[in-house]
């Protein structure tokens, strides 16, 4: 059994299981959120993980201090997506059956003192919140390690937690476009959101049914792209961002053969039976026709088509190539897992001469 | 009832009337002094929907990454008095810390605190998606958010250094090593070697973005002092003004969202 979960655990086996599961949550959403799912899956959910935490490879991962910010994460994320999918469901419920959301209800509407109604709701979240920093800091220690030495580096070497899914991109991409592109266009993107979305339903209350393509992306974005490569960053990368299961023992030894190849490699050399060409461009122009198909031609593919015409028509050319846009930069990453887990592909375009590999 | 005349007579002081300009707030006039006469309560409008003062509506998510974020101002003000940011002492300093203080949690409660703190403001931004709360006329607010998100990181992770131990420079490295692979600006990005003058060359890694970052070219005692005062003092300022920004705009917006 715990060989069956390390196995699965893997990245090329838990990406597209929990992009699925993703799938099926949000579109039987109906069903996820109901009182009766929430509590079937918490009590499902209490002998799993605490089968999980009797094995002490698995503990010891969890209980590291550090890590313990995470465990509390991926508790409250599961919480509250299961809670938005429930407010959502049941205002769905509603909006179908030619009533007002919740929040719109006359004695929702109306209006109240905030002394005691508010003040009295942020005293008792205030008294919450320090008793529980307070037992956190009490029952785990600050972690303090050796003192920095420049000269000897610990392996592995992570970043803060809340950035290992950009150290997780590393896997996939250069420095160059994890570090820096990709970041960017999620804070311009995130930016823009309201800029882009000009859907004027859902707006002061919860509602899936009304903004169905703006919360599909947000909550891709969100939960698969961004957490679960936090959690794949956190528990499942040992010595030298190898994978190891969640029940395997952090072997330094253990080594993954690495034969990844670039595309250019690829056609010229396995293809068409070629040496490479000197020519820089030349070597690489099949990763650059196809990066300029992806980044220019794509979009005004998509632009023609039926469904970019109705969504042109919603929010104007502009809009649209820019939403576009943030959606193909978003769906490179799993493009680029989904090539090096299939064809083993290292680099579509690979320049190191000019520091530009994709 | 000797307890309620006690109660009755503390508040009849002239001490107690100094400081409470009004009776308790158990009538409409005193429910609205005791908010609009009060510093810290009258960010909040005197009377509000109903819809927006429930948990269930607003998660108090926003509202509990500003009370962490004091928490965090306090705490840190106080480890402020043991910390030395140099090479030779920061690490004794955590050290004697854990030693000579006796109960100390303080560095608990700060490392811990800033971690929920970003785990709050995520949540924080999934409610506000999730109620559609970017939407007109909060488009700019939601903009203000962003910043903030990327600023408190930017909090967290200048802090990360501060130790001084493996944990600390290596995490560093990693994030800062990024920082080296900026298209242009840094001298291991793309476009970098284009910025080449016959022989001179202008980004190199004497003077790229992760030079700046960093005050040299690794994690040294200059990036713990920049970090340092990033960290204690320039994010924290900027952070400040921001959430001024966002809760004045979150009341000129017409207060917590509601259906239209
Ligand atoms: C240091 C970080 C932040 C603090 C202290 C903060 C604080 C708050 C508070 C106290 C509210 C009142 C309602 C509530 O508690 O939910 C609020 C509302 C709001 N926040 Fe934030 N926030 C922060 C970050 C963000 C982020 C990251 C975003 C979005 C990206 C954001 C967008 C908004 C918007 C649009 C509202 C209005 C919501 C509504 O009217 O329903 N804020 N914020």
């Amino acid at each position: 059994m715990k060989e069956i979960i390390n196995w699965l655990a893997e990245p090329i086996r838990s990406f597209p299981i929990f992009t699925v599961l993703f799938y099926l949550m949000v579109k039987n959403y109906r069903v996820v959120g109901t009182k009766k799912f929430g509590i079937g899956a918490l009590l499902v959910s209490i002998p799993v993980v605490a089968w999980f935490a009797a094995d002490k490879n698995f503990l010891a991962i969890i209980l590291w201090p550090d890590n313990i910010p995470i465990n509390i994460l991926v508790i409250l994320i599961s919480f509250f997506t299961w809670f938005t999918l429930y407010k959502c469901a049941e205002n769905d419920k509603r909006i179908e059956a030619g009533e007002v959301p919740i929040e719109a209800l006359p004695e929702n509407r109306e209006k109240v003192w905030c002394w005691p109604n508010l003040v009295y709701t942020e005293l008792f979240a205030i008294i919450a919140c320090t008793i529980f920093l307070i037992v956190w800091a009490i029952i785990f220690k600050a972690p303090l390690e050796e003192p920095a030495n420049p000269t000897w580096a610990p392996n592995p070497a992570k970043a803060p937690w809340y950035f290992l899914g950009l150290q997780e991109m590393l896997v996939y991409f250069d420095p160059w476009m994890a570090g820096v592109v990709l970041p960017g266009i999620i804070v311009v993107g995130l930016i823009a959101i309201p800029y882009i979305d000009t859907n004027p339903k859902g707006n002061g209350y919860f509602t899936f049914a009304e903004r169905k393509m703006a919360i599909w992306s947000f909550l891709y974005g969100w939960l698969v792209l961004w957490i679960y490569l936090i959690i794949v960053g956190t528990f499942l990368r040992g010595p030298n961002w190898t994978f190891y299961g969640p029940f395997e023992f952090w072997d330094f030894h253990k080594v993954e053969a690495m034969y990844n190849i670039n595309l250019s490699e690829y056609i010229w050399i396995k293809i068409l039976n070629v040496p490479m060409p000197g020519n820089l461009v030349v070597r690489e122009i099949f990763g650059i026709i196809l990066t300029v198909l992806y980044v220019a031609v794509l979009p005004v593919l998509i632009a023609r088509g039926k469904f970019g015409q109705k969504l042109i028509e919603k929010m104007g050319q502009i809009r649209f190539y820019i939403f576009i846009f943030l959606v193909l930069g978003m769906t490179s990453l799993p493009i680029k897992m989904v090539l090096r887990w299939a064809i083993d592909l290292k680099y579509i375009i690979a320049l190191p001469e000019w520091e530009l590999n994709l | 009832m000797a307890g309620k005349g006690l109660v009755q007579k503390v508040r009849d002081t002239q001490v107690w009337k100094s400081i409470f300009r009004h009776g308790p707030p158990d009538n409409a006039r005193n429910r609205a002094a005791v908010v609009a006469g009060n510093v810290f309560l009258h960010l909040h409008p005197i009377k509000l929907k109903k819809s927006g003062v429930q948990l269930g509506y607003t998660w108090c998510m926003g509202g509990l990454t500003f009370f962490i974020f004091l928490a965090l101002t306090v705490t840190g003000v106080l480890l402020m008095f043991y910390y030395r940011p140099t090479a030779e002492y920061a690490y004794n300093d955590i050290i004697a810390l854990k030693e000579h203080v006796p109960l100390g949690i303080m560095r608990e409660i700060h490392r811990w605190g800033a971690h929920a703190m970003v785990i709050t403001v995520w949540l924080h931004m999934f409610r506000v998606f999730m109620t559609g709360s970017y939407k007109p006329p909060r488009e700019f607010n939601w903009g203000v958010g962003v910043i903030l998100l990327v600023l408190t990181l930017l909090l967290s992770f200048t802090g990360y250094l501060l130790p001084w131990d493996q944990l600390a420079i290596w995490a560093i490295t990693v994030g800062s090593n990024m920082a080296k692979a900026t298209p242009f600006m840094g001298h291991g990005g793309p476009g970098a070697m284009l910025a080449q003058i016959g022989d001179f060359v202008m980004v190199s890694d004497k003077n790229d973005v992760r030079f700046q970052l960093l005050a040299g070219r690794f994690v040294g005692e200059p990036a713990l002092l920049r970090f340092y005062i990033l960290h204690c003092v320039f994010i924290p300022l900027v952070v400040g003004v921001l959430i001024a920004v966002h809760f004045w705009r979150v009341r000129k917006d017409g207060g917590i969202s509601a259906p239209l």
